[in-house]
């Protein structure tokens, strides 16, 4: 195939991929609307195997926390599969859409911000099918579909660019190093995003029941949260994946100073997108020590948690277009 | 320091697991304002809440806070034209903002203030642990507690060896396994995972090395820039840089003695497609020399691969065109005869921009402006110039002249690249604009003179620095990712064995294992190895926990603090 033909074909794939986690994203959320009934019926004896199986590992699943004595009806969708099932498709689509804009224009995909961000997009996504894998958090699955969506259609509407070749300055060994790192831990912070959101509600909602003093309402009352775990498990998710990703943000960041000593002459020199980098390092650092610290951890280490992600995003697209800088390419 | 907990750890893992002894505040609760302790106890006060987690958090957070300005507003080390613009179009705001030294916040006394506070509350915090954590590596491990059964991972079971080969048995186990075992009386005690608390402590004093490093590149080295036009040499030397910035403790007789000639500046950009235009390799191809004596050799310096010299490190920053220019005065005689490095008014174009003094014409002086075109075309409706292409195809410049007083004689520092005083000193002359191709001569109306675009040369602008602390900061922030990694990856656990007589001549075996964080599957490992195939089946091992080489779990309630103890960290009112 000749690099037009791979250029087009990333283009297509990019469309199905879009599509397919479109649909992906409403089967999770009619999963986390309607689809816990059915399966606590059908899969509580699986569950619990599990629970005794991961010896109390309460983010594998918690036991539903609906009725479980629920009829037994007649299934009328297994939502949850499904979604798993599209978002796999869209997965394998999405990693053709880098492979074949790489070969199209034979250099790593990832060299501007229609391409870095698409492959940001591919990083949470992948990140989340890892947690959907290990630790069964198939309720971040509509919030992380819904931020890749919406990270692509930006990425298609806004910041689109053709294949062709990079600027002198990224035609460096560095650019597989540095931004796939940077792209790994973006896209892992993403997920970590979502699970300290859906933890700042369900303590919300935690806190208000046990306030109320009352039982704990019925599934239909207390709405989605319902279906999500304790806020004990999501808070104990996200920092996992922060633990995950941190290191990695640190590298990506050590290993941009050393390309800047490299490319520019200096390894730090203020430049906008590191002082973000930085800013966004700092307050990670500082989310993982107030997890650790009492009187901290919980509800305000979470918002450090966001404010850092705020700050991320922030760094990717804040950056690029209010100031003038040194990586005014990606 | 602040702890009253014992080093040893005993088996509560709550104490385990919560957050650096050396991070809590007393455990004493003194009052929550020191009376009539003194200026000693107010120190020793102070020095408790700079060491807190908390204190900690607090300067975080400005750090980051403080480094946003440096963001927002332009910064005289980057950009100090664009602070002079700033100043210019805000009048009011900066001056103030500048006392508040917002232009120069890495600089700023009040920035330092911030994370100097921070490294020695970091400092405060980590080194006391860093001895702690050595002593406890040589320490024995700790004795098996009393009752094994209570540990969070235990499992006991009957055999018909004696109680003295299951210990021998389980020292070699645990040995093979690189616990560090330690026997005593009827049980064995055994401890590994120490990487876990080494990798925290070196990612804390990396960082501190780094700060050092950082501060020792910006004292001891320099930076300088200097644009170099094709067919010229540089000297390293002071006086012919561009911009020079020193460190403090810089001493310029250090200089090294290197010299650079640029024989040849070549670009290559992409010629089709909708990314026509695009550059996509620079290469100036040098010749240079360690010192005047040593022998000269070549390079080719590009982008992303700089050219080592003499200690100093030389990058090729920028570059652009140099048009060749003779001035005749109106006596014929030649005035200025050089190249003039021309700015890029557009990248995608490298339509240029450049003036020519010559100081020297008499009986007037002359002075031009001229924009170059390197792919000349006529523009779409054909009555303007357009440069279609960024490499010097059809070069064409257009040339508008002046005579007068170019205001050289009054000392004043002027631009290169500006010609002052239009209309006032200098005045143009009147017909004075001409298209030139490479050789033609345009000659001034009136008898002024005359101007002759003889060719093009490139220039390159290139930066060169010395920095001490660059290997320093490199090794540093190695050992921080390193660190940082292990300190995530690697947990602290203890095994104990204890075997004891049981009834009928059998003997009973209790293993206990308490691991910082989550349990993990090693434990239950263990003690199916030390049952051995001749128990092998007779009852089923409790569950076998997720697999062991997940780093999160137990490194993510290593961070946690413990209801009930947690309390601990923040000083009490």
């Amino acid at each position: 195939m000749s690099s037009a033909d791979l250029a087009n074909l990333s283009d297509k794939l990019m469309l199905s991929t879009v599509v397919l986690y479109i649909v992906a994203m409403v089967a999770y959320a009619a999963d986390l609307g309607f689809g816990r009934r059915r399966r606590a019926a059908v899969e509580a004896p699986a569950e619990a195997r599990v629970l005794v199986g991961t010896d109390g590992e309460p983010v594998a699943d918690a036991p539903p926390s609906g009725p479980q004595d629920a009829p037994a009806e007649r299934p009328k969708a297994d939502w949850v599969r499904l979604a798993v099932l599209l978002n796999v498709l869209g997965w394998g689509a999405h990693l053709g859409v880098l492979v074949s804009r790489g070969l199209a224009a034979d250099r790593w995909p990832w060299a501007n911000m229609y391409e870095f961000l698409t492959a940001i997009a591919f990083a949470a996504v992948t990140a989340y099918l890892v947690v959907l894998w290990r630790y069964k958090a198939r309720f971040l699955g509509a919030f992380v579909m819904l931020a890749a969506v919406v990270a692509l259609g930006v990425a298609n509407i806004w910041l689109y660019n053709s294949v062709g070749p990079v600027v002198p300055a990224l035609n460096s060994y560095w650019i597989a190093i540095h931004v796939t790192a940077a792209i790994i831990a973006t896209g892992s912070f993403t997920v970590a995003g979502a699970s300290t959101i859906l933890y700042v509600l369900k303590a919300r909602q935690e806190a208000k029941i046990a306030a109320a003093g009352g039982p704990a309402p019925s599934e239909d009352d207390a709405g989605f949260l319902a279906r999500v775990p304790s806020s004990e498990a999501l808070d104990r998710l996200a920092l996992r994946v922060t633990m995950f990703a941190f290191p990695i943000w640190t590298a990506a960041i050590i290993m941009g100073a050393i390309w800047a000593d490299e490319a520019w002459g200096r390894y730090w020199g203020w430049d906008p997108k590191e002082i973000w980098s930085f800013v966004t390092w700092i307050i990670y650092a500082a989310y993982l020590h107030a997890r650790a610290t009492a009187g901290w951890k919980g509800r305000k280490a979470a918002i450090l948690s966001l404010v850092a992600f705020a700050a991320l995003l922030f760094n990717f697209f804040g950056v690029n277009y209010m100031f003038s800088g040194l990586h005014s390419y990606a | 320091m602040t702890n009253t907990q014992d080093t040893e750890i005993d088996a509560d893992e709550a104490a385990a697991t919560r957050a650096p002894a050396a991070r809590q505040a007393p455990g004493e609760s003194p009052p929550s304002r020191p009376r009539g302790i003194g200026p000693f106890g107010w120190l020793r006060w102070g020095w408790r809440q700079l060491t807190t987690m908390r204190t900690a958090l607090i300067l975080l957070f400005l750090v980051a806070l403080g480094a946003v300005p440096g963001s927002i507003l332009p910064q005289r080390g980057q950009a100090p034209e664009k602070v002079a613009a700033y100043f210019a179009d805000h009048k009011t705001v900066a001056p103030w903002f500048d006392r508040l030294s917002l232009f120069d916040v890495f600089a700023a006394p009040w920035f330092a203030a911030i994370y100097i506070l921070l490294f020695v509350s970091l400092a405060g915090c980590v080194l006391p642990r860093a001895v702690k954590h050595y002593r406890s590596m040589r320490a024995r491990p700790p004795a098996a507690p009393r009752n094994l059964g209570r540990l969070p991972q235990s499992e006991s079971y009957e055999t018909d060896a004696s109680p003295e080969e299951v210990l021998a048995e389980a020292r070699a186990l645990l040995r093979k396994r690189r616990f560090r075992v330690d026997a005593e009386g009827d049980a064995v005690a055994s401890e590994k995972g120490y990487l876990g608390e080494t990798g925290n402590l070196v990612f804390h004093l990396a960082l501190l090395a780094l700060l050092f490093a950082l501060g020792m590149g910006n004292l001891f080295g320099y930076r300088g820039n200097v644009v170099v036009t094709e067919g010229r040499t540089f000297a390293n030397a002071l006086s012919h840089y561009d911009q020079f910035t020193p460190g403090r403790a810089f001493d310029t007789d250090e200089m090294a003695p290197f010299s650079i000639s640029l024989d040849k500046f070549s670009a290559k950009y992409e010629v089709s497609g909708d990314k026509r235009g695009q550059a996509t390799d620079f290469q100036a191809r040098l010749r240079y020399r360690d010192s005047p004596d040593s022998p000269e050799r070549r390079y080719d310096l590009k982008v992303n691969h700089p050219l080592k010299a003499g200690g100093a490190k030389i990058y090729l920053i920028n570059h652009g065109y140099a048009p060749t220019f003779t001035v005749r005065d109106a006596k014929g005689q030649v005035a200025y005869q050089d190249s003039v490095p021309f700015l890029p008014m557009e990248t995608r174009t490298y339509t240029s921009e450049g003036v020519i003094k010559a100081p020297d014409a008499a009986p007037e002086q002359l002075a031009f402006y001229a924009i170059l075109w390197p792919t000349a075309v006529a523009s779409g409706d054909g009555k303007q110039i357009v440069s279609a292409f960024p490499d010097a195809l059809r070069p064409v410049v257009t040339v508008s002249s002046f005579k007068g007083d170019i205001g050289l004689d009054s000392g004043a520092p002027q631009s290169v690249y500006k010609l002052e005083g239009i209309g006032k000193t200098l005045q143009p002359i009147k017909g004075g604009q001409k298209l030139l191709k490479p050789g033609e001569t345009f000659t001034l109306p009136g008898g002024a003179g005359s101007i002759t675009f003889d060719g093009l040369k490139q220039w390159t602008s290139l930066s060169i620095n010395h920095d001490p602390g660059r290997i320093p900061a490199l090794i540093a922030a190695i050992l921080a990712v390193v660190g940082v990694a292990a300190s995530f990856a690697v947990r602290r656990r203890r095994v104990w064995v204890r075997a004891s007589a049981g009834k009928g001549g059998r003997t009973v075996v209790q293993v206990g294992g308490l691991t910082l964080g989550h349990p993990t599957a090693e434990f239950d490992d263990i003690v199916t190895a030390l049952r051995g195939p001749r128990d092998a089946g007779k009852a089923p091992a409790a569950d076998a926990d997720e697999d062991g080489a997940d780093a999160g779990p137990g490194a993510a309630e290593r961070a946690d603090a413990e209801p009930g103890t947690g309390s601990a960290t923040e000083p009490k009112e």
